[in-house]
């Protein structure tokens, strides 16, 4: 029955928007699927199965000798994706009775059936199969299958299921591969801990906390140490004997999107950095790293363009040693003596900064506009790596947000909790609209900041005040300030401003202000820094 | 034999019976109306005589009122027949909702059948659909694309039921038409072995009294609890049924963190669940699926079949390849109730 119960979860995945609830989905799916199933589904959602794939036009011609043209036309024509247009149209066989493929049988044969066999085997598939499961199967084999079930979520997932640590979860999961036997196993507490060996594993990161007004006073200058916080991605490096990847925050593999960075590789260490575009030496606004991001193909023009580089923070092994006991101080020495020694391409130390008053390193942080620079950060100098967000151990410091006094435009209908309420706001500033007037023009959306009365207000107010109406979506009177609070402000070609806001979230409603008096798009402008300046 | 399109044709208020002076679920007032069954694009209120079954006239009083009703109103059981003007007229099961029924008319040896919506699934609230041979056939075409084959009711029942397992802390508040399709998915529950209260939305109280009135058992029924502002959620594990988008509303706050489900044959296509924002789709419809039109085309023998809305072209062209003549009759007004296209997005909070 696997495919169907497949099918099932697939579907229920994807029209569930609450977090918990597909943690719950997921949960229930390892409780009852046999393996290899369950590890088979798993990778699947979490799109890591490699799966031999089907061309779509042999899903094409196997619908089209099943049905008539002009019906198959006017239903791909209401239906608008052909997978599900095939699945739903697909005529039932009558007088047969063959139970429905299994998934390990269906990755098996893909594998092994020759080309030419594939339409057979995948019409006799279909056949034996419901209109769920056959979708799910035209998305299967032909490579189309898109859930948004994160590898991240999968392990929570698993953590939540077997009651281990999801840390320890992640430091096993890159060794492992579909369908996950040894990993189901030992966290059922049917065997010992997969033994990665020689490949590239993820440790979870150290996190840290935010730093709170009452916190700054209690800081003894002399037991901590200042970085700058790097406006990029946090990343990690790990170059084993087995290989070398480059693992996101949440333990993604990021690896083939940086090829410059993985060809670096070529010690024995695991390090901790931030990913940025550096150019010439100059860290570019985020923007332009987001340019690099979630790319399966790199352009030698990607790399001319926006060339990536890791500035480094720490240093967790080398060699065969762990270092992540060691005080940071220690941790700190040893990673500059090995950057010193291996002089690693497209990376370099992130610096620290000397200070020796709480006074000195506040008004260091006020005067940091530059844009790829959100703050600081605070490590204290006896602190071992430990994975997660340990209080006490690690601060960051983020500046002061900027803020803009923006009018509501737009509301959109939240899900999960907030379905009843119009919970997404976009929100405008004046500009002159070339006849003389003014205009407002969308600068940005934001869904969070406000309190449950704040959101009970808006709600109201957007009900009280649509202009119209497009779908989940209302325009509303321009008639309600938004305080909008962000952490920078970046030139973009995507929006029709031209600018895009880093983090914006609703910091009050200004009922006190009339809307004509709100911010116009060039007090935004002002606050975007200059790309040559950005470092 | 005079071909039916002699006399029976297309006026703005709808089909029109030439010899028999009477429309058929006519769009608008009129001197002397056939009605199918309840729904509000069918039953206008303000005719003058109406005839059709007793539920059907039971459920107009309900929603229009004792006065806009019809004001002369005849009853007419299934099967039985009545002659206006040499035209005999007989009402024939339709298996759509509570009453509805065929239209069957008969003039100088030659037979039209209006079925107004049907459906030919078991249906625990409504006598099942009957086929009656004619020579012309006019038929909805709410779901006529091949892409709409409804799935037995039992699973998407099932569906439910294994959710409500799955997240006994959330409410379960399900879409469901005011009439039929609530009634129908409350006692396919019941046969599922659901004994448990059933809460309704305000705007679903009054035609569920009136199926109980009618002989329609649903078991415990309850109104879905006034709260007042910052009261706990509530109903966590039970079954909702509201109307379609009332989640949508402030009315959904009391609810504990609320399962959207809807149930409607359009569910069988992802972009439209996904689009309303549904987080499980209830495949269940009380319109004949395309499998079921061209069967029931083709169980009637009728040569020709007129089509009075929906998805007129591909069931056209479908019946083309069998050699029946099919013809569009464009009826507007039709398909705004139920699962019609055009049925609302957002109701008023109750």
């Amino acid at each position: 029955m696997s495919i169907p119960a497949f099918a099932h979860l697939l579907e229920r995945l994807v029209f569930t928007p609450g977090r918990n609830a597909k943690l719950a989905l997921l949960r229930n799916w390892f409780a009852e699927q046999p393996d290899p199933n369950r590890g088979i589904g798993l990778a699947a959602l979490t799109e890591e199965l490699k799966l031999a794939t089907a061309k779509p036009a042999l899903l094409r011609d196997l619908v089209a000798a099943r049905t008539d043209p002009e019906l198959l036309r006017l239903s791909y024509d209401y239906v608008g994706d052909f997978a599900e247009t095939a699945a739903l149209i697909w005529p039932d066989p009558h007088g047969r009775n063959m139970p429905p493929p299994d998934l390990a049988e269906v990755v098996e044969a893909m594998e092994l059936t020759p080309k030419a066999d594939l339409p057979a085997l995948i019409a006799d598939w279909m056949d034996r199969l419901d209109a769920n499961g056959r979708f799910a199967l035209a998305k299967l084999v032909t490579g189309g299958l898109r859930v948004g079930a994160s590898a991240r979520l999968a392990r929570t997932a698993l953590a939540e299921w077997s009651g281990k640590e999801v840390t320890e979860i992640e430091e096993v999961w890159h060794g492992v591969a579909p369908p996950y036997i040894p990993l189901f196993r030992w966290l059922e507490g049917k065997g010992p801990r997969p033994d990665p060996g020689a490949v590239p594993i993820f440790r979870p990161l150290m996190l840290a906390h935010p730093l709170e007004d009452a916190d700054v006073a209690a800081l003894e200058p002399a037991a901590w140490r200042a970085e700058w916080k790097w406006d990029g991605i946090r990343v990690q490096l790990c170059a084993a004997p087995g290989g070398a990847r480059i693992f996101s925050r949440g333990g993604e593999d990021v690896t083939a999107a940086f090829p410059e960075i993985a060809a670096a590789l070529t010690f024995e260490a695991v390090l901790d950095g931030e990913l940025l575009v550096i150019r010439g030496g100059a860290v570019a606004p985020f923007g332009d790293l987001q340019q690099r991001l979630n790319r399966k193909v790199v352009t030698p023009k990607m790399l001319r363009d926006y060339p990536a580089g890791v500035r480094l923070y720490d240093l967790l092994t080398e060699g065969a040693e762990d270092l992540r006991p060691l005080p940071f101080d220690q941790r700190r020495a040893r990673l500059e003596a090995f950057v010193l020694r291996e002089q690693p391409a497209h990376m370099d130390l992130s610096p620290q900064i000397a200070f020796a008053s709480v006074a000195q390193l506040s008004a260091i942080r006020d005067g940091a506009r530059a844009a790829s620079i959100e703050g600081l950060m605070l490590k204290r100098a006896d602190s071992p790596y430990v994975a997660g967000r340990q209080k006490g151990l690690w601060w960051k410091w983020k500046r002061d947000p900027l803020t803009i006094d923006a009018v509501l435009m737009y509301a959109q209908r939240g899900h999960g909790k907030r379905s009843s309420f119009y919970s997404d706001y976009t929100f405008g500033l004046w500009r002159p609209d070339g006849n003389g007037g003014e205009e407002l023009v969308p600068v940005g959306k934001a869904y969070s900041g406000f309190t449950d009365e704040e959101l009970v207000f808006l709600d109201r107010w957007v009900r009280n005040h649509t202009t119209a109406r497009f779908g989940p979506v209302r325009e509303v009177e321009k008639g309600l300030v938004l305080e909008v609070a962000f952490d920078a402000a970046q030139r973009s070609t995507r929006h029709r401003s031209g600018v895009a806001l880093r983090f914006p979230r609703i910091a009050r409603i200004r009922r006190d202000k009339p809307p004509a008096e709100a911010d116009r798009l060039e007090n935004l402008m002002l606050l975007v820094p200059d790309r040559s300046a950005a470092d | 034999m005079p071909h039916p399109a002699t006399w029976l044709r297309v006026t703005e208020a709808g089909l029109y019976c030439d010899p028999g002076d009477f429309h058929i679920d006519p769009t608008r007032a009129v001197p002397r109306a056939v009605i199918t069954h309840g729904h509000s694009d069918h039953a206008r209120p303000d005719h003058g005589a109406v005839l059709a079954t007793a539920e059907t006239l039971a459920i107009m009083r309900a929603r229009m009122g004792d006065d806009r009703a019809g004001a002369a109103q005849q009853a007419m059981a299934p099967g039985e027949g009545v002659m206006r003007n040499g035209v005999g007229i007989r009402l024939v099961p339709a298996g759509h909702v509570l009453g509805s029924a065929q239209v069957v008319l008969d003039w100088q040896g030659s037979r039209a059948v209006i079925s107004g919506d049907y459906k030919r699934r078991p249906d625990p609230t409504c006598a099942p659909f009957e086929p009656v041979a004619c020579d012309v056939f006019v038929t909805e075409a709410t779901f006529a694309l091949p892409v709409f084959r409804h799935p037995p009711v039992e699973q998407e029942v099932a569906k439910l039921l294994e959710s409500l397992r799955l997240f006994p802390d959330r409410a379960h508040v399900i879409g469901v038409y005011s009439l039929g399709k609530c009634q129908r998915l409350i006692a396919l529950l019941r046969r599922a072995g659901w004994e448990r209260p059933i809460y309704l939305h305000g705007a679903l109280m009054a035609l569920c009294a009136l199926y109980e009135e009618l002989g329609v058992a649903l078991g415990p029924l309850l109104p879905v609890p006034l709260s007042k502002r910052g009261a706990p959620p509530t109903l966590a594990g039970e079954v909702v049924l509201a109307p379609p988008s009332a989640e949508t509303t402030p009315w959904a706050r009391r609810l504990a963190e609320p399962v959207v489900c809807a149930a409607s044959g359009w569910m069988r296509v992802r972009q439209r669940a996904k689009a309303r924002g549904i987080e499980l789709p209830l495949i269940i419809s009380d319109h004949a699926d395309w499998d079921e039109l061209l069967a029931t085309c083709a169980e009637v023998e009728a040569p020709e079949v007129w089509v009075t809305h929906g998805r007129e072209d591909a069931l056209i062209h479908a019946l083309s390849l069998r050699d029946v003549r099919g013809r569009a009759l464009h009826l507007v007004g039709l398909g705004e109730e139920d699962e019609g296209e055009a049925a609302p997005v957002e109701t008023a909070p109750a």
